[in-house]
Protein backbone atom coordinates (compact mmCIF):
# COMPACT_ATOMS: atom_id res chain seq x y z
CA UNK A 1 0.00 0.00 0.00
CA UNK A 2 2.52 2.69 0.89
CA UNK A 3 5.14 1.32 -1.46
CA UNK A 4 2.48 1.96 -4.18
CA UNK A 5 1.82 5.82 -2.89
CA UNK A 6 5.24 6.24 -2.95
CA UNK A 7 5.56 5.12 -6.38
CA UNK A 8 2.48 7.02 -7.24
CA UNK A 9 4.11 10.31 -5.97
CA UNK A 10 7.81 9.26 -8.26
CA UNK A 11 5.60 9.10 -11.58
CA UNK A 12 3.60 12.48 -10.82
CA UNK A 13 6.56 14.54 -9.87
CA UNK A 14 8.53 12.79 -13.18
CA UNK A 15 5.81 13.88 -15.11
CA UNK A 16 5.72 17.41 -13.62
CA UNK A 17 9.49 17.70 -14.19
CA UNK A 18 8.55 16.69 -18.10
CA UNK A 19 5.69 19.35 -17.88
CA UNK A 20 8.13 21.49 -16.68
CA UNK A 21 11.12 20.73 -19.32
CA UNK A 22 8.58 21.10 -22.15
CA UNK A 23 7.44 24.26 -21.07
CA UNK A 24 10.93 25.93 -20.72
CA UNK A 25 11.95 24.01 -24.24
CA UNK A 26 8.88 26.69 -25.66
CA UNK A 27 9.72 29.34 -24.12
CA UNK A 28 13.56 28.98 -25.23
CA UNK A 29 12.82 27.73 -28.34
CA UNK A 30 12.81 31.17 -30.39
CA UNK A 31 15.98 32.18 -28.35
CA UNK A 32 17.81 29.07 -29.22
CA UNK A 33 17.49 29.75 -32.84
CA UNK A 34 18.59 33.34 -32.22
CA UNK A 35 21.72 32.15 -30.58
CA UNK A 36 22.41 29.66 -33.52
CA UNK A 37 21.48 32.29 -36.11
CA UNK A 38 24.06 34.66 -34.21
CA UNK A 39 26.60 32.16 -34.71
CA UNK A 40 25.97 31.31 -38.77
CA UNK A 41 28.26 32.84 -41.46
CA UNK A 42 25.95 35.03 -43.62
CA UNK A 43 26.14 32.61 -46.53
CA UNK A 44 24.08 29.71 -43.76
CA UNK A 45 21.50 32.20 -42.99
CA UNK A 46 20.19 31.93 -46.96
CA UNK A 47 19.89 27.82 -47.65
CA UNK A 48 16.58 26.20 -47.90
CA UNK A 49 15.23 24.09 -46.57
CA UNK A 50 16.52 26.06 -43.22
CA UNK A 51 18.92 24.23 -40.62
CA UNK A 52 18.60 25.37 -36.70
CA UNK A 53 22.46 24.83 -36.32
CA UNK A 54 25.62 26.13 -38.02
CA UNK A 55 27.19 23.85 -40.27
CA UNK A 56 30.38 26.35 -40.05
CA UNK A 57 30.67 27.59 -36.17
CA UNK A 58 31.12 31.29 -36.13
CA UNK A 59 31.96 33.18 -32.72
CA UNK A 60 33.77 35.58 -34.42
CA UNK A 61 30.28 37.37 -35.49
CA UNK A 62 30.25 38.77 -31.72
CA UNK A 63 33.57 40.15 -32.07
CA UNK A 64 32.91 41.81 -35.32
CA UNK A 65 29.83 43.39 -33.39
CA UNK A 66 31.94 44.47 -30.33
CA UNK A 67 34.35 46.33 -32.76
CA UNK A 68 31.72 48.17 -35.06
CA UNK A 69 32.02 51.56 -34.23
CA UNK A 70 27.96 52.32 -34.51
CA UNK A 71 27.17 49.42 -32.43
CA UNK A 72 29.92 51.22 -29.92
CA UNK A 73 27.69 53.96 -30.41
CA UNK A 74 24.31 52.06 -29.48
CA UNK A 75 25.55 50.77 -26.46
CA UNK A 76 27.38 54.11 -24.94
CA UNK A 77 23.65 55.89 -25.72
CA UNK A 78 22.19 53.21 -23.75
CA UNK A 79 24.40 52.72 -20.75
CA UNK A 80 24.53 56.29 -20.42
CA UNK A 81 20.14 56.91 -20.79
CA UNK A 82 19.99 53.95 -19.08
CA UNK A 83 22.45 54.63 -15.72
CA UNK A 84 21.51 58.60 -15.73
CA UNK A 85 18.09 57.68 -15.48
CA UNK A 86 18.53 55.10 -12.91
CA UNK A 87 20.19 57.39 -10.56
CA UNK A 88 17.27 59.98 -11.24
CA UNK A 89 14.73 57.05 -10.34
CA UNK A 90 16.60 56.62 -7.12
CA UNK A 91 17.17 60.12 -5.67
CA UNK A 92 13.33 61.06 -6.27
CA UNK A 93 11.24 57.96 -5.05
CA UNK A 94 13.38 57.35 -1.99
CA UNK A 95 12.51 60.25 0.14
CA UNK A 96 8.73 60.65 -1.58
CA UNK A 97 8.55 56.34 -0.49
CA UNK A 98 10.33 57.50 2.83
CA UNK A 99 7.99 60.70 3.65
CA UNK A 100 4.79 58.61 2.66
CA UNK A 101 5.94 55.61 4.25
CA UNK A 102 6.27 57.27 7.88
CA UNK A 103 4.06 60.06 8.21
CA UNK A 104 0.30 60.91 7.10
CA UNK A 105 -0.51 64.19 5.63
CA UNK A 106 -2.92 66.51 2.91
CA UNK A 107 -2.36 65.25 0.08
CA UNK A 108 -0.81 61.58 0.77
CA UNK A 109 -3.49 59.45 -0.73
CA UNK A 110 -3.66 61.85 -3.94
CA UNK A 111 0.12 61.67 -3.89
CA UNK A 112 -0.20 58.09 -4.32
CA UNK A 113 -2.63 57.37 -6.60
CA UNK A 114 -0.95 60.26 -9.12
CA UNK A 115 2.06 57.62 -8.68
CA UNK A 116 0.02 54.21 -9.67
CA UNK A 117 -1.37 56.56 -12.70
CA UNK A 118 1.69 57.47 -14.36
CA UNK A 119 2.94 53.68 -13.61
CA UNK A 120 -0.33 52.49 -15.93
CA UNK A 121 0.68 54.96 -18.51
CA UNK A 122 3.64 53.89 -20.56
CA UNK A 123 5.27 56.77 -22.76
CA UNK A 124 3.28 55.05 -25.70
CA UNK A 125 -0.38 56.26 -25.11
CA UNK A 126 1.84 59.87 -24.72
CA UNK A 127 3.90 60.04 -27.55
CA UNK A 128 2.48 62.57 -29.48
CA UNK A 129 2.81 65.12 -26.73
CA UNK A 130 5.65 63.85 -25.21
CA UNK A 131 7.04 64.53 -28.91
CA UNK A 132 5.40 68.21 -28.58
CA UNK A 133 7.21 69.00 -25.72
CA UNK A 134 10.74 68.26 -26.34
CA UNK A 135 10.37 69.47 -30.31
CA UNK A 136 9.09 73.10 -28.54
CA UNK A 137 11.80 73.01 -25.70
CA UNK A 138 14.33 72.18 -28.25
CA UNK A 139 15.67 68.82 -26.67
CA UNK A 140 14.84 66.32 -29.67
CA UNK A 141 17.86 64.47 -30.30
CA UNK A 142 19.59 64.66 -26.69
CA UNK A 143 20.34 62.35 -24.13
CA UNK A 144 18.33 64.52 -21.48
CA UNK A 145 15.03 63.82 -23.11
CA UNK A 146 15.44 60.49 -22.87
CA UNK A 147 16.73 60.28 -19.29
CA UNK A 148 14.24 62.06 -17.96
CA UNK A 149 11.28 60.29 -19.93
CA UNK A 150 12.41 56.96 -18.45
CA UNK A 151 13.32 58.36 -15.05
CA UNK A 152 9.38 59.64 -14.82
CA UNK A 153 8.17 56.29 -16.17
CA UNK A 154 10.15 54.38 -13.63
CA UNK A 155 9.51 56.08 -10.77
CA UNK A 156 6.28 54.23 -9.47
CA UNK A 157 8.10 50.92 -9.59
CA UNK A 158 10.93 52.13 -7.20
CA UNK A 159 8.13 54.01 -4.79
CA UNK A 160 6.01 51.04 -4.11
CA UNK A 161 8.83 48.45 -3.69
CA UNK A 162 11.04 51.03 -1.23
CA UNK A 163 7.88 51.89 0.26
CA UNK A 164 6.71 48.77 1.21
CA UNK A 165 10.51 48.00 2.91
CA UNK A 166 10.65 51.55 4.53
CA UNK A 167 7.26 51.00 6.55
CA UNK A 168 8.60 47.32 7.21
CA UNK A 169 11.39 48.66 10.06
CA UNK A 170 10.38 49.14 12.97
CA UNK A 171 10.25 52.94 14.20
CA UNK A 172 12.40 52.06 17.20
CA UNK A 173 16.07 51.75 15.57
CA UNK A 174 14.66 54.89 13.79
CA UNK A 175 14.80 56.82 17.32
CA UNK A 176 17.51 55.17 18.56
CA UNK A 177 19.57 56.99 15.30
CA UNK A 178 17.31 60.07 16.38
CA UNK A 179 18.72 59.72 20.43
CA UNK A 180 21.51 59.28 18.42
CA UNK A 181 21.75 62.75 16.98
CA UNK A 182 20.76 61.77 13.54
CA UNK A 183 19.02 64.17 11.28
CA UNK A 184 15.65 62.88 9.82
CA UNK A 185 17.71 62.69 6.37
CA UNK A 186 20.93 61.30 8.27
CA UNK A 187 18.83 58.44 9.43
CA UNK A 188 17.54 57.62 5.99
CA UNK A 189 21.06 57.44 4.58
CA UNK A 190 22.55 55.83 7.51
CA UNK A 191 20.05 53.69 8.80
CA UNK A 192 16.62 53.18 6.75
CA UNK A 193 18.61 52.30 3.16
CA UNK A 194 21.15 49.76 4.66
CA UNK A 195 18.40 47.87 5.83
CA UNK A 196 16.62 48.39 2.97
CA UNK A 197 19.29 47.42 0.58
CA UNK A 198 17.23 44.17 -1.43
CA UNK A 199 14.58 47.16 -2.25
CA UNK A 200 17.27 49.57 -3.47
CA UNK A 201 18.87 46.97 -5.66
CA UNK A 202 15.50 45.65 -6.95
CA UNK A 203 14.78 49.21 -7.74
CA UNK A 204 18.02 50.14 -9.70
CA UNK A 205 17.88 47.19 -11.35
CA UNK A 206 14.50 47.70 -12.57
CA UNK A 207 14.90 50.84 -13.62
CA UNK A 208 18.08 50.32 -15.31
CA UNK A 209 16.30 46.66 -17.81
CA UNK A 210 13.13 49.12 -18.30
CA UNK A 211 15.76 52.15 -19.91
CA UNK A 212 17.63 49.57 -21.20
CA UNK A 213 14.85 48.00 -23.24
CA UNK A 214 12.81 51.12 -24.41
CA UNK A 215 11.59 51.73 -27.89
CA UNK A 216 8.76 53.95 -28.92
CA UNK A 217 10.56 57.33 -27.30
CA UNK A 218 13.90 56.70 -28.65
CA UNK A 219 12.39 55.89 -32.44
CA UNK A 220 10.44 58.66 -31.69
CA UNK A 221 13.37 61.65 -30.61
CA UNK A 222 16.60 60.11 -31.39
CA UNK A 223 17.11 60.54 -35.48
CA UNK A 224 20.90 61.39 -34.90
CA UNK A 225 22.75 57.91 -35.49
CA UNK A 226 25.26 59.03 -32.92
CA UNK A 227 23.04 59.17 -30.11
CA UNK A 228 20.33 56.23 -30.82
CA UNK A 229 20.26 53.93 -28.14
CA UNK A 230 21.02 49.76 -28.91
CA UNK A 231 16.88 49.07 -29.44
CA UNK A 232 16.86 51.81 -32.08
CA UNK A 233 20.40 51.38 -33.41
CA UNK A 234 20.75 47.76 -34.11
CA UNK A 235 17.68 47.40 -36.58
CA UNK A 236 20.32 48.99 -38.92
CA UNK A 237 21.59 45.57 -39.02
CA UNK A 238 18.52 44.39 -41.04
CA UNK A 239 16.83 46.71 -43.82
CA UNK A 240 15.40 46.57 -47.17
CA UNK A 241 18.84 47.09 -48.05
CA UNK A 242 21.04 45.04 -46.10
CA UNK A 243 20.19 41.51 -44.02
CA UNK A 244 22.88 40.98 -41.53
CA UNK A 245 20.58 39.16 -39.30
CA UNK A 246 23.86 37.14 -38.07
CA UNK A 247 24.92 40.59 -37.19
CA UNK A 248 21.54 41.68 -35.68
CA UNK A 249 20.75 38.12 -33.37
CA UNK A 250 24.90 38.67 -32.03
CA UNK A 251 23.83 42.11 -30.96
CA UNK A 252 20.72 40.87 -29.02
CA UNK A 253 22.21 38.66 -27.64
CA UNK A 254 24.54 40.92 -26.27
CA UNK A 255 21.87 43.43 -25.31
CA UNK A 256 19.93 40.28 -24.04
CA UNK A 257 21.77 38.26 -21.74
CA UNK A 258 23.18 40.89 -18.83
CA UNK A 259 19.61 42.08 -18.64
CA UNK A 260 17.98 38.38 -18.46
CA UNK A 261 20.98 37.69 -15.79
CA UNK A 262 19.41 41.14 -13.68
CA UNK A 263 15.89 40.40 -13.75
CA UNK A 264 16.26 36.54 -12.64
CA UNK A 265 18.22 38.32 -9.35
CA UNK A 266 15.87 40.48 -8.30
CA UNK A 267 12.52 38.02 -9.42
CA UNK A 268 11.15 37.44 -6.53
CA UNK A 269 10.39 41.06 -5.38
CA UNK A 270 8.52 41.76 -9.37
CA UNK A 271 5.39 41.01 -8.52
CA UNK A 272 4.79 43.30 -5.38
CA UNK A 273 6.21 46.31 -7.09
CA UNK A 274 3.87 46.00 -10.52
CA UNK A 275 0.90 45.25 -8.65
CA UNK A 276 0.95 47.61 -6.74
CA UNK A 277 -1.02 48.04 -3.50
CA UNK A 278 -3.28 44.71 -4.40
CA UNK A 279 -0.99 41.34 -4.40
CA UNK A 280 0.55 41.00 -0.82
CA UNK B 1 4.66 73.53 7.82
CA UNK B 2 3.98 69.98 8.07
CA UNK B 3 2.84 70.60 4.34
CA UNK B 4 6.02 72.61 3.22
CA UNK B 5 7.87 69.95 4.73
CA UNK B 6 5.71 67.18 2.51
CA UNK B 7 6.23 69.44 -0.48
CA UNK B 8 10.01 69.25 -0.18
CA UNK B 9 10.09 65.44 0.30
CA UNK B 10 7.80 64.51 -2.67
CA UNK B 11 9.32 67.59 -4.84
CA UNK B 12 11.85 65.70 -6.94
CA UNK B 13 8.68 62.59 -7.96
CA UNK B 14 6.27 65.66 -8.35
CA UNK B 15 8.13 67.94 -10.59
CA UNK B 16 9.21 64.68 -13.12
CA UNK B 17 5.62 63.70 -13.03
CA UNK B 18 4.43 67.42 -13.85
CA UNK B 19 7.42 67.45 -16.59
CA UNK B 20 7.41 64.35 -18.33
CA UNK B 21 3.97 63.15 -17.99
CA UNK B 22 1.58 66.11 -16.98
CA UNK B 23 2.64 68.06 -19.34
CA UNK B 24 2.55 65.89 -22.18
CA UNK B 25 -0.56 64.87 -21.54
CA UNK B 26 -1.91 69.05 -21.58
CA UNK B 27 0.29 69.25 -24.72
CA UNK B 28 -1.36 66.58 -26.46
CA UNK B 29 -4.84 67.75 -25.68
CA UNK B 30 -3.78 71.13 -26.72
CA UNK B 31 -2.05 69.34 -29.99
CA UNK B 32 -5.85 67.65 -30.36
CA UNK B 33 -7.15 70.83 -30.92
CA UNK B 34 -5.08 72.37 -33.40
CA UNK B 35 -3.45 72.69 -36.65
CA UNK B 36 0.11 71.52 -37.60
CA UNK B 37 2.34 71.86 -41.02
CA UNK B 38 3.80 68.89 -42.51
CA UNK B 39 7.67 70.08 -40.63
CA UNK B 40 5.40 70.32 -37.08
CA UNK B 41 4.99 74.15 -36.69
CA UNK B 42 1.81 75.37 -35.33
CA UNK B 43 -0.74 76.95 -37.72
CA UNK B 44 -3.51 77.87 -35.39
CA UNK B 45 -7.04 76.43 -33.21
CA UNK B 46 -8.95 74.67 -35.13
CA UNK B 47 -11.68 73.13 -32.11
CA UNK B 48 -12.92 69.62 -32.73
CA UNK B 49 -11.97 69.66 -36.53
CA UNK B 50 -9.42 67.01 -35.83
CA UNK B 51 -11.78 64.80 -33.72
CA UNK B 52 -14.48 64.90 -36.81
CA UNK B 53 -11.72 64.39 -39.24
CA UNK B 54 -10.52 60.74 -37.17
CA UNK B 55 -13.96 59.64 -37.86
CA UNK B 56 -13.74 60.31 -41.36
CA UNK B 57 -11.10 57.83 -42.00
CA UNK B 58 -11.74 54.95 -43.95
CA UNK B 59 -9.13 53.17 -42.09
CA UNK B 60 -10.55 53.44 -38.53
CA UNK B 61 -13.75 50.71 -38.28
CA UNK B 62 -10.50 48.38 -39.01
CA UNK B 63 -8.39 50.00 -37.23
CA UNK B 64 -10.81 49.38 -33.81
CA UNK B 65 -11.64 46.03 -34.71
CA UNK B 66 -7.97 45.14 -34.92
CA UNK B 67 -7.04 46.75 -31.81
CA UNK B 68 -10.32 44.60 -29.80
CA UNK B 69 -9.30 41.47 -31.52
CA UNK B 70 -5.59 41.85 -30.69
CA UNK B 71 -6.36 43.12 -27.01
CA UNK B 72 -9.01 40.21 -26.28
CA UNK B 73 -7.45 37.54 -28.13
CA UNK B 74 -4.32 38.27 -25.95
CA UNK B 75 -5.46 38.86 -22.97
CA UNK B 76 -7.79 35.57 -23.09
CA UNK B 77 -5.17 33.27 -23.94
CA UNK B 78 -2.58 34.70 -21.45
CA UNK B 79 -4.62 34.31 -18.29
CA UNK B 80 -5.90 30.59 -19.25
CA UNK B 81 -2.37 29.74 -20.28
CA UNK B 82 -0.94 31.29 -17.51
CA UNK B 83 -3.56 29.63 -15.02
CA UNK B 84 -2.23 26.39 -15.94
CA UNK B 85 2.00 27.22 -15.83
CA UNK B 86 1.01 28.92 -12.13
CA UNK B 87 -0.52 25.96 -11.20
CA UNK B 88 2.36 23.68 -12.59
CA UNK B 89 5.42 26.02 -11.26
CA UNK B 90 2.96 26.04 -7.69
CA UNK B 91 4.25 22.29 -7.31
CA UNK B 92 7.26 20.75 -6.05
CA UNK B 93 9.40 18.77 -8.89
CA UNK B 94 13.31 18.84 -9.70
CA UNK B 95 14.21 21.77 -12.03
CA UNK B 96 11.65 23.96 -11.42
CA UNK B 97 13.79 26.96 -10.38
CA UNK B 98 15.13 26.22 -14.62
CA UNK B 99 11.54 26.83 -15.62
CA UNK B 100 10.72 29.45 -13.82
CA UNK B 101 14.10 31.56 -14.90
CA UNK B 102 13.13 30.09 -18.29
CA UNK B 103 10.36 32.01 -18.55
CA UNK B 104 12.55 35.24 -17.29
CA UNK B 105 14.03 35.41 -20.85
CA UNK B 106 10.81 36.62 -22.74
CA UNK B 107 10.18 39.33 -19.93
CA UNK B 108 13.31 40.50 -19.66
CA UNK B 109 14.21 40.56 -23.32
CA UNK B 110 14.01 43.56 -24.98
CA UNK B 111 10.51 43.55 -26.89
CA UNK B 112 12.12 45.14 -30.12
CA UNK B 113 14.78 42.39 -30.28
CA UNK B 114 11.98 39.59 -29.76
CA UNK B 115 9.74 41.28 -32.39
CA UNK B 116 12.81 41.23 -35.06
CA UNK B 117 13.41 37.71 -34.06
CA UNK B 118 9.85 36.32 -34.98
CA UNK B 119 9.90 38.02 -38.13
CA UNK B 120 12.87 35.34 -39.00
CA UNK B 121 11.38 32.56 -37.41
CA UNK B 122 8.41 33.93 -39.53
CA UNK B 123 10.12 34.13 -42.75
CA UNK B 124 8.90 32.59 -45.78
CA UNK B 125 11.79 30.80 -47.41
CA UNK B 126 14.60 31.01 -44.12
CA UNK B 127 12.46 30.47 -40.70
CA UNK B 128 12.25 27.94 -38.70
CA UNK B 129 8.44 27.94 -37.87
CA UNK B 130 7.31 26.57 -41.86
CA UNK B 131 10.46 24.02 -41.62
CA UNK B 132 9.26 22.75 -38.21
CA UNK B 133 5.42 22.33 -39.42
CA UNK B 134 6.38 21.33 -42.63
CA UNK B 135 8.47 18.54 -41.48
CA UNK B 136 5.68 17.33 -39.14
CA UNK B 137 3.29 17.23 -41.82
CA UNK B 138 1.17 19.74 -40.12
CA UNK B 139 1.30 22.10 -43.29
CA UNK B 140 1.69 21.10 -46.47
CA UNK B 141 3.52 24.11 -47.88
CA UNK B 142 5.43 26.72 -46.39
CA UNK B 143 2.93 30.29 -45.72
CA UNK B 144 4.21 33.74 -45.81
CA UNK B 145 2.55 34.06 -42.28
CA UNK B 146 3.57 38.02 -42.13
CA UNK B 147 3.03 38.76 -45.76
CA UNK B 148 -0.89 37.06 -46.17
CA UNK B 149 -3.83 39.42 -44.98
CA UNK B 150 -5.48 36.25 -43.69
CA UNK B 151 -1.78 34.97 -41.05
CA UNK B 152 -0.92 38.23 -39.95
CA UNK B 153 -2.77 39.03 -37.05
CA UNK B 154 -2.55 35.85 -35.39
CA UNK B 155 1.03 35.49 -36.19
CA UNK B 156 0.93 38.85 -34.47
CA UNK B 157 -1.33 37.83 -31.56
CA UNK B 158 0.66 35.03 -31.13
CA UNK B 159 3.89 37.01 -30.25
CA UNK B 160 1.67 38.92 -28.13
CA UNK B 161 1.20 36.08 -25.91
CA UNK B 162 4.35 34.58 -25.75
CA UNK B 163 5.71 37.99 -24.48
CA UNK B 164 2.87 38.14 -22.03
CA UNK B 165 2.85 35.23 -20.32
CA UNK B 166 5.58 35.26 -18.09
CA UNK B 167 4.32 38.48 -16.06
CA UNK B 168 0.78 37.00 -16.16
CA UNK B 169 1.98 33.86 -14.56
CA UNK B 170 4.32 35.25 -11.72
CA UNK B 171 1.37 37.46 -10.83
CA UNK B 172 -0.69 34.07 -10.60
CA UNK B 173 1.46 32.58 -8.68
CA UNK B 174 2.28 35.38 -6.04
CA UNK B 175 -1.48 34.98 -5.61
CA UNK B 176 -1.47 30.91 -5.64
CA UNK B 177 1.48 31.42 -3.01
CA UNK B 178 -1.00 33.86 -0.53
CA UNK B 179 -3.65 30.79 -0.46
CA UNK B 180 -3.60 29.30 3.22
CA UNK B 181 -2.73 25.90 2.88
CA UNK B 182 -5.24 24.77 5.67
CA UNK B 183 -7.81 25.76 2.87
CA UNK B 184 -6.60 22.09 0.78
CA UNK B 185 -6.13 20.45 4.01
CA UNK B 186 -10.08 21.28 4.94
CA UNK B 187 -10.43 20.03 1.30
CA UNK B 188 -9.04 16.97 1.30
CA UNK B 189 -10.54 15.90 4.41
CA UNK B 190 -13.95 16.55 2.65
CA UNK B 191 -12.71 13.96 0.05
CA UNK B 192 -13.05 16.65 -3.02
CA UNK B 193 -11.04 15.58 -6.27
CA UNK B 194 -8.39 17.83 -7.59
CA UNK B 195 -10.15 19.28 -9.77
CA UNK B 196 -12.87 19.77 -7.63
CA UNK B 197 -11.27 21.16 -5.28
CA UNK B 198 -8.93 23.40 -8.23
CA UNK B 199 -12.87 24.39 -9.22
CA UNK B 200 -14.31 25.59 -5.58
CA UNK B 201 -11.03 26.06 -3.96
CA UNK B 202 -8.34 27.29 -5.83
CA UNK B 203 -10.24 29.50 -8.81
CA UNK B 204 -12.54 30.98 -6.25
CA UNK B 205 -9.44 32.43 -3.91
CA UNK B 206 -7.33 33.55 -7.20
CA UNK B 207 -9.81 35.77 -8.04
CA UNK B 208 -8.06 39.09 -6.57
CA UNK B 209 -4.93 38.01 -8.56
CA UNK B 210 -7.05 36.92 -11.86
CA UNK B 211 -8.59 40.21 -11.76
CA UNK B 212 -5.21 42.55 -11.41
CA UNK B 213 -3.75 40.03 -14.11
CA UNK B 214 -6.45 40.81 -16.22
CA UNK B 215 -6.70 44.49 -16.01
CA UNK B 216 -2.66 45.19 -15.88
CA UNK B 217 -2.49 42.72 -19.12
CA UNK B 218 -5.58 45.09 -21.27
CA UNK B 219 -3.01 48.05 -20.21
CA UNK B 220 0.00 46.53 -21.30
CA UNK B 221 -1.44 44.63 -24.59
CA UNK B 222 -3.26 47.64 -25.72
CA UNK B 223 -0.16 49.72 -25.31
CA UNK B 224 2.02 47.60 -27.39
CA UNK B 225 3.68 48.83 -30.24
CA UNK B 226 7.28 47.43 -30.90
CA UNK B 227 5.55 43.80 -32.08
CA UNK B 228 3.08 44.84 -34.34
CA UNK B 229 5.20 48.14 -35.64
CA UNK B 230 7.98 45.52 -36.13
CA UNK B 231 6.10 42.66 -37.87
CA UNK B 232 3.65 44.49 -39.38
CA UNK B 233 6.31 46.80 -41.18
CA UNK B 234 6.65 45.48 -44.67
CA UNK B 235 2.58 45.78 -45.22
CA UNK B 236 1.16 48.92 -46.76
CA UNK B 237 -2.10 50.99 -45.63
CA UNK B 238 -3.42 50.14 -42.01
CA UNK B 239 -5.49 46.74 -42.61
CA UNK B 240 -3.01 45.35 -39.78
CA UNK B 241 -2.80 48.36 -37.35
CA UNK B 242 -4.15 48.93 -33.75
CA UNK B 243 -5.14 52.38 -32.44
CA UNK B 244 -1.55 52.98 -30.99
CA UNK B 245 0.62 51.67 -34.50
CA UNK B 246 -2.24 53.53 -36.31
CA UNK B 247 -1.73 57.04 -34.26
CA UNK B 248 2.05 56.50 -34.23
CA UNK B 249 2.01 55.95 -38.40
CA UNK B 250 -0.32 59.22 -38.90
CA UNK B 251 1.74 61.40 -36.44
CA UNK B 252 5.64 59.89 -37.64
CA UNK B 253 5.54 57.69 -40.62
CA UNK B 254 2.98 57.89 -43.10
CA UNK B 255 2.73 60.66 -45.96
CA UNK B 256 0.29 62.26 -43.77
CA UNK B 257 2.53 63.26 -40.85
CA UNK B 258 -0.90 65.03 -39.70
CA UNK B 259 -0.31 65.54 -35.86
CA UNK B 260 -3.26 66.91 -34.71
CA UNK B 261 -5.25 64.27 -36.29
CA UNK B 262 -2.85 61.53 -34.22
CA UNK B 263 -3.33 63.86 -31.02
CA UNK B 264 -7.04 63.66 -31.33
CA UNK B 265 -6.32 59.58 -31.57
CA UNK B 266 -3.51 60.16 -28.62
CA UNK B 267 -6.44 61.58 -26.25
CA UNK B 268 -8.72 58.35 -27.25
CA UNK B 269 -6.35 56.27 -26.48
CA UNK B 270 -5.60 58.08 -23.06
CA UNK B 271 -8.94 57.89 -21.78
CA UNK B 272 -9.31 54.13 -22.94
CA UNK B 273 -6.25 53.40 -20.53
CA UNK B 274 -7.82 56.13 -18.06
CA UNK B 275 -11.22 53.60 -18.24
CA UNK B 276 -8.97 50.54 -17.52
CA UNK B 277 -6.91 52.37 -14.57
CA UNK B 278 -10.06 53.02 -13.04
CA UNK B 279 -11.56 49.61 -13.37
CA UNK B 280 -8.16 48.77 -11.81
CA UNK B 281 -8.61 51.09 -8.78
CA UNK B 282 -11.79 49.60 -7.92
CA UNK B 283 -10.18 45.75 -8.37
CA UNK B 284 -7.85 46.47 -5.73
CA UNK B 285 -10.05 48.53 -3.87
CA UNK B 286 -7.10 51.04 -3.56
CA UNK B 287 -5.70 50.15 0.16
CA UNK B 288 -4.08 53.20 0.40
CA UNK B 289 -5.60 53.35 4.21
CA UNK B 290 -3.99 50.04 5.87
CA UNK B 291 -0.04 51.55 5.05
Amino acid sequence: MSISRERRRTVRRAALAAAGLAVALVVLAPYIVMVCAALKPEAELRITPPRLTPMVWRPTNFLEVLADPGFQVWLRASLIVALASTVIVVLAATPAAYYTARHRFPGRSAFLLLVLVTQMFSPTALVVGLYREFFELGLVDTYAALILTNAAFNLAFAVWILRAFFSAIPREIEEAAAVDGCGRLGTLVRVVLPLSLPAVVTAVIFAFITAWNEYIVALTLMTDPARKPLTVGITAYVTAYVQHWNHLFAASVIAIVPVVILFASIERHLVGGLTAGSVK
Amino acid sequence: MGRWQALLWLGPSLALIAVVVVYPAVALVGASLGRYSITGLYQGWVGTANYLRLLEQEALPDVVLNTIVWVVSIVAVTVVASLGLAQLLNEEFPGRRLVRWALIVPWAASLIMTSKLFVWLYDYYFGMLNRVLTVLGLLPAPVDWLGNDATVMAAMILVGIFVSLPFTTYVLLAGRAAIPREVYEAARVDGASRWRTYRSVTLPLLRPALLVAIVLNVIYVFNSFPIVWTLNDRNPGFAHDTMITYMYKIAFKSSLRDVGLAAALGVVNVLVILLAVLLYLQTVTWREAEA
